[in-house]
């Protein structure tokens, strides 16, 4: 294996994993997605463009397999075994646990096209086009598909105003300048 | 606070600070997977998966 291959793939894992995670609601589940992603990528390395963004082109082997393979079976292991409910548990106490368990509650219920661009937009850091590329669609369904992720977020999560979210001190710390 | 309230449409824009607060905690539950680094079993696949490729060329 190309060690420039090899180094990109795993410093993609940990985000792989993070966006897995999000798509499946499982820990275990989602690390049977990336191993499987891995190895189809690694398979197909060939078919991979040097100079494009590694990272990009995983996240799209990862999300059209997991459509194609996961989603049929979705509803019936949501959370059975408990096991996405126990990667709640290892959340930093510090970082307002009971609040950030609410928002992973109100993110598992939106819809998987919202959650998925809210994600990769968001979260992943990836840009709307790149988003566009790796869920096959246009930009302009990428950009209303976040505004309605964040519009449904707040609504699950009964946010009418800044105020409604718990104090927190990571969050609080960025509002200081404006709080005092 | 009831007019507040009747104002709040379906889809109407949420203000820039609750978006950047709902930004703040995805990339904290985000990155709470991040920070654990790569898991042993993808470190030993790809070392696995070297190996292999070693043995084939």
């Amino acid at each position: 294996m190309d060690p420039a291959v090899r180094q990109a793939v795993l410093n993609a894992i940990p985000s792989l994993r993070a966006f897995a995670i999000s798509l499946c609601g499982n820990v275990d589940r989602a690390d049977d997605l990336v191993q499987e992603t891995m190895l189809r990528a690694l398979a197909n390395i060939h078919s991979f463009q040097p100079g494009t963004n590694m990272s990009a082109w995983l996240f799209t082997i990862l999300r059209n397999h997991f459509r194609s393979e996961y989603r049929k079976r979705r509803r019936e292991v949501e959370d059975t075994d408990g096991s996405y409910a126990e990667s709640l548990k290892s959340h930093p106490e510090q970082q307002g646990h009971v609040e950030f368990n609410e928002f992973r509650e109100a993110l598992a219920k939106l819809p998987p096209d919202q959650r998925e661009a809210l994600i990769l937009v968001g979260a992943s850091g990836f840009s709307y086009e790149e988003a566009a590329n790796i869920c096959g669609c246009a930009v302009g369904t990428i950009k209303s598909r976040v505004n309605r992720a964040r519009t449904r977020l707040a609504e699950l999560m009964a946010i009418e105003t800044v105020d409604d979210f718990g104090p927190d001190r990571t969050t609080r710390a960025v509002l200081v300048g404006r709080d005092r | 606070m009831q007019a507040a309230i009747d104002q709040k449409k379906p889809g109407a824009k949420l203000s820039r600070e609750i978006q950047a607060k709902l930004g703040q905690q995805l990339r904290a539950v985000y990155d709470d997977v991040v920070n654990q680094g790569v898991p042993d079993r993808f470190a030993a696949l790809l070392e696995q998966l070297d190996k292999s490729d070693k043995g084939n060329s």
